[in-house]
Protein backbone atom coordinates (compact mmCIF):
# COMPACT_ATOMS: atom_id res chain seq x y z
CA UNK A 1 0.00 0.00 0.00
CA UNK A 2 2.86 2.13 0.28
CA UNK A 3 2.39 4.27 -3.01
CA UNK A 4 -0.76 2.11 -4.02
CA UNK A 5 -3.85 3.46 -3.86
CA UNK A 6 -7.02 1.33 -2.62
CA UNK A 7 -9.56 0.73 -5.21
CA UNK A 8 -13.26 -0.98 -4.52
CA UNK A 9 -16.19 -0.73 -6.73
CA UNK A 10 -19.49 -1.71 -5.08
CA UNK A 11 -22.68 -1.92 -6.36
CA UNK A 12 -26.07 -2.87 -4.81
CA UNK A 13 -25.92 -6.01 -6.06
CA UNK A 14 -22.23 -7.04 -5.38
CA UNK A 15 -18.49 -6.00 -5.01
CA UNK A 16 -16.92 -6.07 -8.08
CA UNK A 17 -13.11 -5.36 -7.25
CA UNK A 18 -11.44 -4.32 -4.08
CA UNK A 19 -7.89 -4.08 -4.32
CA UNK A 20 -4.82 -1.35 -4.41
CA UNK A 21 -4.16 0.20 -7.93
CA UNK A 22 -1.94 2.83 -8.94
CA UNK A 23 -3.99 5.08 -10.76
CA UNK A 24 -7.68 5.06 -11.40
CA UNK A 25 -9.34 7.37 -14.39
CA UNK A 26 -12.88 8.30 -13.16
CA UNK A 27 -15.91 9.67 -14.97
CA UNK A 28 -17.51 12.50 -12.98
CA UNK A 29 -20.63 14.02 -13.94
CA UNK A 30 -18.61 17.64 -14.99
CA UNK A 31 -15.97 15.77 -16.77
CA UNK A 32 -13.28 12.34 -16.61
CA UNK A 33 -10.77 13.26 -13.76
CA UNK A 34 -7.94 11.04 -12.78
CA UNK A 35 -7.26 10.06 -9.53
CA UNK A 36 -3.23 8.91 -8.43
CA UNK A 37 -2.06 8.14 -4.68
CA UNK A 38 -2.41 11.35 -2.48
CA UNK A 39 -5.33 12.65 -4.29
CA UNK A 40 -6.77 15.83 -2.63
CA UNK A 41 -10.46 14.30 -0.39
CA UNK A 42 -13.37 14.49 -3.11
CA UNK A 43 -16.76 13.62 -3.90
CA UNK A 44 -18.33 13.35 -7.02
CA UNK A 45 -21.18 12.01 -8.96
CA UNK A 46 -20.73 9.27 -11.49
CA UNK A 47 -21.90 9.61 -14.92
CA UNK A 48 -22.53 6.47 -17.69
CA UNK A 49 -19.20 5.69 -19.15
CA UNK A 50 -15.92 3.66 -18.81
CA UNK A 51 -13.57 3.86 -15.52
CA UNK A 52 -10.02 2.89 -15.79
CA UNK A 53 -7.86 1.71 -13.33
CA UNK A 54 -4.18 0.42 -13.98
CA UNK A 55 -1.93 -2.04 -11.55
CA UNK A 56 1.59 -2.69 -12.16
CA UNK A 57 0.68 -5.87 -14.70
CA UNK A 58 -2.13 -4.31 -16.37
CA UNK A 59 -4.44 -1.32 -17.29
CA UNK A 60 -8.60 -2.22 -16.89
CA UNK A 61 -11.34 -0.59 -18.43
CA UNK A 62 -14.50 -0.96 -16.16
CA UNK A 63 -17.94 0.31 -17.46
CA UNK A 64 -19.84 2.48 -14.60
CA UNK A 65 -23.25 3.62 -14.86
CA UNK A 66 -24.56 5.99 -12.02
CA UNK A 67 -23.41 6.46 -8.69
CA UNK A 68 -21.00 8.89 -6.78
CA UNK A 69 -16.82 8.35 -5.59
CA UNK A 70 -15.66 9.09 -2.54
CA UNK A 71 -11.46 9.99 -2.51
CA UNK A 72 -9.39 10.04 0.48
CA UNK A 73 -5.92 10.29 0.70
CA UNK A 74 -5.55 6.45 0.20
CA UNK A 75 -8.88 5.00 -0.98
CA UNK A 76 -10.99 5.99 -3.90
CA UNK A 77 -14.89 4.26 -3.68
CA UNK A 78 -16.67 3.77 -6.44
CA UNK A 79 -20.55 3.67 -5.49
CA UNK A 80 -22.05 2.51 -8.98
CA UNK A 81 -25.63 1.37 -10.02
CA UNK A 82 -23.88 -0.97 -11.99
CA UNK A 83 -20.51 -2.15 -13.25
CA UNK A 84 -19.19 -4.55 -15.34
CA UNK A 85 -15.47 -4.59 -16.02
CA UNK A 86 -14.60 -4.64 -19.86
CA UNK A 87 -14.22 -8.74 -20.32
CA UNK A 88 -17.38 -9.91 -18.17
CA UNK A 89 -19.60 -7.71 -20.94
CA UNK A 90 -21.94 -9.53 -22.84
CA UNK A 91 -21.91 -8.22 -26.07
CA UNK A 92 -25.01 -9.44 -27.63
CA UNK A 93 -27.03 -8.29 -24.66
CA UNK A 94 -25.84 -5.05 -24.43
CA UNK A 95 -26.21 -4.78 -28.25
CA UNK A 96 -29.63 -6.10 -28.13
CA UNK A 97 -30.52 -2.85 -25.59
CA UNK A 98 -29.47 -0.53 -27.59
CA UNK A 99 -31.64 -1.90 -30.57
CA UNK A 100 -34.09 -1.90 -27.87
CA UNK A 101 -33.72 1.56 -26.72
CA UNK A 102 -33.68 3.04 -30.51
CA UNK A 103 -36.88 1.51 -31.33
CA UNK A 104 -38.36 2.90 -28.29
CA UNK A 105 -36.89 5.79 -28.76
CA UNK A 106 -38.34 5.96 -32.45
CA UNK A 107 -42.32 5.64 -31.17
CA UNK A 108 -41.65 7.18 -27.71
CA UNK A 109 -44.53 9.86 -27.00
CA UNK A 110 -44.54 10.66 -23.11
CA UNK A 111 -41.20 13.04 -22.22
CA UNK A 112 -40.70 10.45 -19.46
CA UNK A 113 -40.10 7.27 -22.31
CA UNK A 114 -37.86 9.75 -23.99
CA UNK A 115 -35.51 10.11 -21.11
CA UNK A 116 -35.65 6.32 -19.97
CA UNK A 117 -34.76 5.35 -23.78
CA UNK A 118 -32.21 7.67 -24.12
CA UNK A 119 -30.69 6.66 -20.67
CA UNK A 120 -30.94 2.90 -21.43
CA UNK A 121 -29.23 3.92 -25.10
CA UNK A 122 -26.26 5.41 -23.28
CA UNK A 123 -25.86 2.51 -20.99
CA UNK A 124 -25.85 0.61 -24.02
CA UNK A 125 -23.83 2.18 -26.06
CA UNK A 126 -20.77 2.82 -23.81
CA UNK A 127 -21.10 -0.87 -22.19
CA UNK A 128 -20.21 -1.63 -26.21
CA UNK A 129 -17.53 0.94 -26.14
CA UNK A 130 -16.05 -0.11 -23.13
CA UNK A 131 -16.38 -4.07 -23.95
CA UNK A 132 -14.45 -3.03 -27.45
CA UNK A 133 -11.26 -1.83 -25.70
CA UNK A 134 -10.10 -5.16 -24.97
CA UNK A 135 -9.82 -5.89 -28.59
CA UNK A 136 -7.57 -2.77 -29.20
CA UNK B 1 -65.98 -45.70 16.19
CA UNK B 2 -63.68 -45.58 13.00
CA UNK B 3 -63.17 -48.31 10.71
CA UNK B 4 -60.30 -49.89 10.67
CA UNK B 5 -60.31 -48.90 6.52
CA UNK B 6 -60.87 -45.28 7.38
CA UNK B 7 -58.24 -45.03 9.84
CA UNK B 8 -55.78 -46.62 7.53
CA UNK B 9 -55.87 -43.93 5.00
CA UNK B 10 -56.01 -40.90 7.32
CA UNK B 11 -52.54 -42.27 8.66
CA UNK B 12 -51.26 -42.69 5.01
CA UNK B 13 -52.57 -38.84 4.06
CA UNK B 14 -50.87 -37.44 7.12
CA UNK B 15 -47.73 -39.00 6.22
CA UNK B 16 -48.12 -37.64 2.68
CA UNK B 17 -49.09 -34.29 4.21
CA UNK B 18 -45.03 -34.80 5.94
CA UNK B 19 -43.56 -35.20 3.32
CA UNK B 20 -44.73 -32.20 1.58
CA UNK B 21 -44.44 -30.21 4.58
CA UNK B 22 -40.97 -31.51 4.86
CA UNK B 23 -39.48 -30.65 1.62
CA UNK B 24 -40.82 -27.59 1.65
CA UNK B 25 -38.88 -27.06 4.87
CA UNK B 26 -36.01 -27.97 2.87
CA UNK B 27 -36.82 -25.25 -0.29
CA UNK B 28 -37.27 -22.45 2.17
CA UNK B 29 -33.32 -23.37 4.12
CA UNK B 30 -31.95 -23.46 0.88
CA UNK B 31 -34.04 -20.20 -0.14
CA UNK B 32 -33.36 -18.80 3.08
CA UNK B 33 -29.60 -19.20 2.35
CA UNK B 34 -30.01 -17.40 -1.00
CA UNK B 35 -31.80 -14.40 0.84
CA UNK B 36 -28.90 -14.63 3.55
CA UNK B 37 -26.23 -14.24 0.81
CA UNK B 38 -28.04 -11.48 -1.01
CA UNK B 39 -28.08 -9.60 2.45
CA UNK B 40 -24.54 -10.01 2.69
CA UNK B 41 -23.78 -8.38 -0.76
CA UNK B 42 -25.39 -5.61 -0.48
CA UNK B 43 -24.40 -4.90 3.39
CA UNK B 44 -20.52 -3.29 1.83
CA UNK B 45 -22.46 -0.66 -0.79
CA UNK B 46 -25.03 0.31 2.69
CA UNK B 47 -22.40 0.21 4.54
CA UNK B 48 -20.08 2.56 2.13
CA UNK B 49 -23.17 4.66 1.39
CA UNK B 50 -23.93 5.57 4.86
CA UNK B 51 -20.16 6.35 5.73
CA UNK B 52 -20.37 8.84 2.55
CA UNK B 53 -23.40 10.69 3.68
CA UNK B 54 -22.99 10.78 7.39
CA UNK B 55 -19.15 12.36 5.80
CA UNK B 56 -20.74 14.46 4.19
CA UNK B 57 -24.05 15.83 6.21
CA UNK B 58 -21.21 16.17 8.74
CA UNK B 59 -20.04 18.95 5.94
CA UNK B 60 -22.78 21.17 4.80
CA UNK B 61 -25.06 22.58 8.07
CA UNK B 62 -26.93 25.36 5.98
CA UNK B 63 -28.51 23.38 2.38
CA UNK B 64 -31.59 22.12 2.59
CA UNK B 65 -33.21 20.01 0.08
CA UNK B 66 -37.25 19.40 -0.39
CA UNK B 67 -36.81 15.26 0.81
CA UNK B 68 -35.82 16.46 4.36
CA UNK B 69 -38.39 19.04 5.36
CA UNK B 70 -40.73 17.81 7.65
CA UNK B 71 -44.72 19.43 6.62
CA UNK B 72 -46.10 21.03 8.98
CA UNK B 73 -49.67 20.21 7.59
CA UNK B 74 -50.31 16.60 6.68
CA UNK B 75 -52.74 14.96 4.20
CA UNK B 76 -52.05 11.80 2.72
CA UNK B 77 -49.26 9.22 4.20
CA UNK B 78 -47.88 7.29 2.02
CA UNK B 79 -47.59 3.63 3.56
CA UNK B 80 -45.16 1.26 1.83
CA UNK B 81 -46.19 -2.38 2.85
CA UNK B 82 -43.72 -5.17 1.94
CA UNK B 83 -44.83 -8.81 2.50
CA UNK B 84 -44.36 -12.30 0.68
CA UNK B 85 -46.01 -13.46 -2.38
CA UNK B 86 -47.04 -16.83 -1.12
CA UNK B 87 -48.32 -18.06 1.76
CA UNK B 88 -47.82 -20.71 4.14
CA UNK B 89 -45.31 -18.73 6.55
CA UNK B 90 -46.82 -18.82 9.62
CA UNK B 91 -48.31 -15.44 11.05
CA UNK B 92 -45.57 -13.40 8.83
CA UNK B 93 -47.65 -12.06 6.53
CA UNK B 94 -50.75 -11.65 8.39
CA UNK B 95 -48.37 -9.47 11.53
CA UNK B 96 -47.18 -7.40 8.79
CA UNK B 97 -50.70 -6.76 7.05
CA UNK B 98 -52.00 -6.03 10.55
CA UNK B 99 -49.16 -3.68 11.57
CA UNK B 100 -50.21 -1.65 8.01
CA UNK B 101 -53.64 -1.60 8.98
CA UNK B 102 -53.08 -0.12 12.34
CA UNK B 103 -50.49 2.55 10.87
CA UNK B 104 -53.54 3.48 9.10
CA UNK B 105 -55.89 3.35 11.45
CA UNK B 106 -53.65 5.89 13.63
CA UNK B 107 -53.94 8.21 10.51
CA UNK B 108 -57.07 8.08 9.65
CA UNK B 109 -57.69 8.97 13.49
CA UNK B 110 -55.66 12.08 13.46
CA UNK B 111 -57.08 12.79 9.55
CA UNK B 112 -54.62 11.72 7.71
CA UNK B 113 -55.58 10.21 4.95
CA UNK B 114 -53.48 6.51 4.17
CA UNK B 115 -52.33 5.95 0.76
CA UNK B 116 -50.54 2.45 0.37
CA UNK B 117 -48.04 0.97 -1.89
CA UNK B 118 -48.05 -2.60 -2.05
CA UNK B 119 -44.88 -5.06 -2.55
CA UNK B 120 -45.85 -8.72 -2.41
CA UNK B 121 -49.21 -10.66 -3.58
CA UNK B 122 -50.05 -11.06 0.20
CA UNK B 123 -50.33 -7.35 0.87
CA UNK B 124 -51.76 -6.29 -2.79
CA UNK B 125 -54.65 -9.22 -2.25
CA UNK B 126 -55.42 -8.01 1.34
CA UNK B 127 -55.25 -4.19 1.01
CA UNK B 128 -57.74 -4.93 -2.33
CA UNK B 129 -59.95 -7.04 -0.14
CA UNK B 130 -60.13 -3.99 2.78
CA UNK B 131 -60.98 -1.49 0.05
CA UNK B 132 -58.31 0.83 0.18
CA UNK B 133 -56.49 3.51 -1.85
CA UNK B 134 -53.58 1.12 -3.74
CA UNK B 135 -50.73 3.38 -5.78
CA UNK B 136 -48.80 0.58 -6.35
CA UNK B 137 -49.68 -3.14 -6.87
CA UNK B 138 -46.16 -4.67 -7.48
CA UNK B 139 -46.03 -8.61 -7.18
CA UNK B 140 -43.75 -11.77 -8.10
CA UNK B 141 -40.96 -9.20 -7.48
CA UNK B 142 -39.70 -10.96 -4.07
CA UNK B 143 -37.87 -14.15 -5.70
CA UNK B 144 -35.80 -12.08 -7.52
CA UNK B 145 -35.07 -9.00 -5.78
CA UNK B 146 -32.18 -6.87 -7.70
CA UNK B 147 -31.14 -2.98 -7.28
CA UNK B 148 -33.62 -2.24 -9.92
CA UNK B 149 -37.00 -3.16 -8.29
CA UNK B 150 -35.85 -0.94 -4.77
CA UNK B 151 -34.77 1.78 -7.63
CA UNK B 152 -37.93 1.36 -9.46
CA UNK B 153 -40.16 1.72 -6.33
CA UNK B 154 -37.93 4.20 -5.51
CA UNK B 155 -38.64 6.60 -8.00
CA UNK B 156 -42.35 6.20 -7.90
CA UNK B 157 -42.41 7.42 -4.04
CA UNK B 158 -40.06 9.92 -4.27
CA UNK B 159 -41.89 11.71 -7.18
CA UNK B 160 -45.62 10.94 -5.19
CA UNK B 161 -43.81 12.78 -2.46
CA UNK B 162 -42.31 15.33 -4.56
CA UNK B 163 -46.00 16.36 -6.44
CA UNK B 164 -47.50 16.35 -2.86
CA UNK B 165 -49.92 13.69 -3.39
CA UNK B 166 -48.01 11.83 0.00
CA UNK B 167 -46.94 13.84 2.41
CA UNK B 168 -44.82 11.26 4.01
CA UNK B 169 -43.87 7.81 3.79
CA UNK B 170 -43.81 4.63 6.06
CA UNK B 171 -42.20 1.49 5.60
CA UNK B 172 -43.72 -1.96 6.84
CA UNK B 173 -41.67 -4.56 6.43
CA UNK B 174 -40.29 -8.32 7.80
CA UNK B 175 -36.96 -7.42 9.92
CA UNK B 176 -35.06 -10.73 9.67
CA UNK B 177 -33.52 -10.92 13.31
CA UNK B 178 -32.61 -14.48 13.25
CA UNK B 179 -33.57 -17.55 11.65
CA UNK B 180 -35.36 -18.28 14.88
CA UNK B 181 -37.23 -14.69 15.10
CA UNK B 182 -38.23 -12.46 12.87
CA UNK B 183 -40.01 -9.33 13.77
CA UNK B 184 -42.35 -6.23 11.85
CA UNK B 185 -40.01 -3.32 10.98
CA UNK B 186 -41.39 0.01 10.23
CA UNK B 187 -39.28 2.98 9.48
CA UNK B 188 -40.55 6.80 8.34
CA UNK B 189 -38.72 6.96 5.22
CA UNK B 190 -40.02 10.63 3.85
CA UNK B 191 -39.07 13.09 4.79
CA UNK B 192 -35.66 12.07 5.54
CA UNK B 193 -35.04 12.38 8.89
CA UNK B 194 -31.53 13.09 10.81
CA UNK B 195 -32.72 10.24 13.17
CA UNK B 196 -32.75 7.49 10.83
CA UNK B 197 -28.95 7.95 9.09
CA UNK B 198 -27.75 8.26 12.95
CA UNK B 199 -28.62 5.15 13.63
CA UNK B 200 -26.94 4.07 10.60
CA UNK B 201 -23.81 5.48 11.38
CA UNK B 202 -23.48 3.95 14.33
CA UNK B 203 -24.05 0.39 12.77
CA UNK B 204 -21.50 1.45 10.07
CA UNK B 205 -18.97 2.89 12.45
CA UNK B 206 -19.12 -0.70 14.03
CA UNK B 207 -17.30 -2.52 11.64
CA UNK B 208 -15.35 -0.09 9.15
CA UNK B 209 -12.41 2.58 10.32
CA UNK B 210 -14.26 5.86 10.23
CA UNK B 211 -11.75 8.06 8.20
CA UNK B 212 -11.68 11.47 9.88
CA UNK B 213 -11.74 14.15 6.67
CA UNK B 214 -8.65 15.64 5.83
CA UNK B 215 -9.18 19.14 5.90
CA UNK B 216 -11.75 20.20 2.88
CA UNK B 217 -13.77 18.07 0.44
CA UNK B 218 -13.78 18.87 -3.23
CA UNK B 219 -17.39 18.64 -4.38
CA UNK B 220 -18.34 17.85 -7.69
CA UNK B 221 -20.80 19.46 -8.57
CA UNK B 222 -22.03 22.14 -5.75
CA UNK B 223 -23.03 20.64 -2.65
CA UNK B 224 -27.13 20.78 -3.11
CA UNK B 225 -26.57 19.27 -6.44
CA UNK B 226 -24.91 16.58 -5.18
CA UNK B 227 -26.96 16.37 -2.17
CA UNK B 228 -29.88 16.24 -4.46
CA UNK B 229 -28.49 12.98 -5.72
CA UNK B 230 -27.67 11.57 -2.66
CA UNK B 231 -30.81 11.78 -1.14
CA UNK B 232 -33.01 9.72 -3.44
CA UNK B 233 -30.22 7.16 -3.37
CA UNK B 234 -30.41 7.48 0.54
CA UNK B 235 -34.47 6.18 0.11
CA UNK B 236 -33.61 3.34 -2.36
CA UNK B 237 -30.63 1.63 -0.29
CA UNK B 238 -33.54 2.05 2.88
CA UNK B 239 -36.45 0.29 0.01
CA UNK B 240 -33.99 -2.18 -0.81
CA UNK B 241 -32.79 -3.07 2.46
CA UNK B 242 -36.40 -3.88 3.56
CA UNK B 243 -36.89 -6.00 0.50
CA UNK B 244 -34.31 -7.72 1.25
CA UNK B 245 -34.81 -8.30 4.73
CA UNK B 246 -38.58 -8.98 4.17
CA UNK B 247 -37.36 -11.88 1.77
CA UNK B 248 -35.38 -13.26 4.31
CA UNK B 249 -37.66 -13.37 6.91
CA UNK B 250 -39.88 -14.77 4.77
CA UNK B 251 -38.11 -17.45 3.89
CA UNK B 252 -37.13 -17.71 8.17
CA UNK B 253 -40.50 -17.57 9.09
CA UNK B 254 -41.77 -20.40 6.66
CA UNK B 255 -38.77 -22.66 7.54
CA UNK B 256 -40.53 -22.15 10.96
CA UNK B 257 -43.91 -22.67 10.11
CA UNK B 258 -42.60 -26.00 7.84
CA UNK B 259 -40.76 -27.43 10.77
CA UNK B 260 -43.72 -26.81 13.13
CA UNK B 261 -46.16 -28.45 10.47
CA UNK B 262 -43.86 -31.92 10.30
CA UNK B 263 -43.68 -32.30 13.74
CA UNK B 264 -47.49 -31.84 13.78
CA UNK B 265 -48.01 -34.56 11.67
CA UNK B 266 -45.57 -36.67 13.76
CA UNK B 267 -47.50 -36.29 16.59
CA UNK B 268 -51.24 -36.67 14.62
CA UNK B 269 -50.02 -39.92 13.46
CA UNK B 270 -49.15 -41.36 16.78
CA UNK B 271 -52.73 -40.43 17.82
CA UNK B 272 -53.93 -42.02 14.92
CA UNK B 273 -52.31 -44.77 15.14
CA UNK B 274 -53.25 -45.56 18.77
CA UNK B 275 -56.43 -45.03 17.40
CA UNK B 276 -55.83 -47.57 14.64
CA UNK B 277 -54.84 -50.55 17.31
CA UNK B 278 -57.19 -49.83 19.40
CA UNK B 279 -60.01 -50.39 16.89
CA UNK B 280 -58.05 -53.08 15.47
CA UNK B 281 -57.89 -54.66 19.15
CA UNK B 282 -61.95 -54.12 19.37
CA UNK B 283 -62.27 -55.61 16.16
CA UNK B 284 -60.93 -58.84 17.39
CA UNK B 285 -62.34 -58.85 20.57
CA UNK B 286 -66.04 -58.89 18.56
CA UNK B 287 -64.83 -61.42 16.53
CA UNK B 288 -63.67 -63.84 18.99
CA UNK B 289 -66.77 -63.38 21.42
CA UNK B 290 -68.77 -63.86 17.99
CA UNK B 291 -67.02 -67.32 17.44
CA UNK B 292 -66.77 -68.35 21.32
CA UNK B 293 -70.94 -67.65 21.21
CA UNK B 294 -70.92 -69.67 17.96
CA UNK B 295 -69.61 -72.88 19.60
CA UNK B 296 -71.68 -72.48 23.00
CA UNK B 297 -74.86 -72.22 20.78
CA UNK B 298 -73.89 -75.57 19.09
CA UNK B 299 -72.49 -77.35 22.09
CA UNK B 300 -76.12 -76.58 23.86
Amino acid sequence: MEKGIHLSIVTPDDVVFDAPVSYVGIPGTLGDFGVYPGHAALLSSLRTGCLTYKTDERTVNVFVSGGFVDVTKESVTILADAANPAEQIDIDRAAKAKERAEARLKDATEEVDVKRAEAALRRAVSRLNVAATINK
Amino acid sequence: MASLKNVRMKIAGVKKTKQITKAMNMVSSAKLRGAQARIEKFRPYADKFYNMLSEFSDQLGGINHPLLVKREELKNAGILLVTSDRGLAGAFNANLISAAFKLAQEKESAGIKPVFYCVGRKGVDSIRKAGRQQELALTDQMGSLNWSVASDIGNQVIAAYTDGSIDELNIIYGQFISIAKQGVGSLTILPVSHSSDKTANVKSAEGSKTEAPAGDIIYEPEEDVLLAELLPRFVKVQIHRALLDTSASEHAARMNAMDNATRNCDDITASLTLLYNKTRQAVITTELIDIVGGVEALNG
